[in-house]
């Protein structure tokens, strides 16, 4: 039950993705291209998604539970440190040449693009670049 | 440089009504689950094969599928949207490779540190956004406009 509920979480923000127009990287690159024919779309997204996570993320934090009454796993975490903004800094860099980031990129796989299958794969090998090689590394 | 809107490809309604449906799917996935949506974090995690507990995976799974089969649900009813992707192999190559790596140093992309760690006030997910936002639009620019010449 609580996969199958987890399972349409999935669907609705890949349905979310598809009506926004995001997971088209044209219109990603799009947004992030402010010299070309700039796409404003992207910020309205944005306004969207988290004008609803600002109002219920708080609502269903102040319960501290789950409607199935577990615990909620809230990243722990609040140092801003090198990791973090180098890790945007990079993140963001491969963002905007291809347009693609995760979610779009794994929804664009199950419409069939076989472009988001190689994009996905690549993605795939620079996590364990990163967690088996450089992580392992400086850990 | 001169700025021009694609008013073409501008669709602030229908951006904005999917916008609110990635926040109330992230919610969901709070409700029923505890768990933040973070797409990079959660395909990085069924990497992890080592001292993982027990539910580690079918959740993650769970998820995923929802967002795999979205596009096959979406065509039942409406007319799925084609995308461009105009990159090049070798684009989406360096692409994934940097997006992944980027993904799981910084702890998360849009979904996890834009959609819902800005929408929990965190500063840490703040500082992430502004990092990546900063660096896509200065990479836009030179890719496209110095590297490619467009």
């Amino acid at each position: 039950m609580k996969n199958f509920l987890v399972f349409i979480s999935g669907l609705v923000f890949g349905i979310g993705l598809i009506i926004s127009g995001m997971s088209n990287p044209y219109n990603v690159i799009g947004f992030l291209d402010l010299a070309g024919n700039w796409n404003p779309s992207l910020a309205f997204v944005m306004l969207g998604a988290v004008g609803v996570t600002l109002i219920f993320t708080r609502l269903v934090v102040a319960r501290q539970k789950t409607i199935f009454n577990d615990p909620l796993h809230l990243p722990g975490t609040t140092q801003i440190n090198k990791e973090l903004v180098i890790g945007g800094f990079i993140f963001g860099a491969g963002w905007a040449i291809a347009g693609f980031c995760p979610g779009p990129a794994v929804v664009s796989l199950g419409a069939g693009y076989g472009k988001a299958l190689v994009f996905i794969i690549a993605m795939i090998a620079g996590m364990l670049l990163h967690d088996q090689g450089y992580k392992r590394k400086t850990a | 440089m001169n700025f021009t809107i694609d008013w073409g490809h501008f669709t602030p309604w229908a951006s904005l009504f999917g916008g609110i449906l990635i926040g109330l799917a992230s919610i969901m996935l709070l409700l029923f689950k505890g768990r933040i949506a973070g797409i990079s974090g959660i395909l990085g995690s069924l990497m992890q094969i080592q001292n993982t507990p027990s539910g580690h995976y079918s959740w993650r799974v769970a998820f995923l599928l929802g967002l795999l089969l979205s596009s096959n649900l979406y065509g039942l009813f409406f007319t799925l949207p084609t995308s461009q992707i105009d990159s090049s192999y070798l684009t989406l190559i360096v692409a994934g490779l940097l997006v992944g790596f980027g993904t799981r140093m910084g702890s998360g992309c849009t979904s996890g540190h834009a959609v819902c760690g800005l929408g929990r006030l965190s500063m840490r997910s703040l500082a992430a956004t502004l990092s990546f936002m900063a660096a896509g639009f200065v990479t836009a620019y030179i890719f496209f406009h110095v590297i490619l010449g467009n």
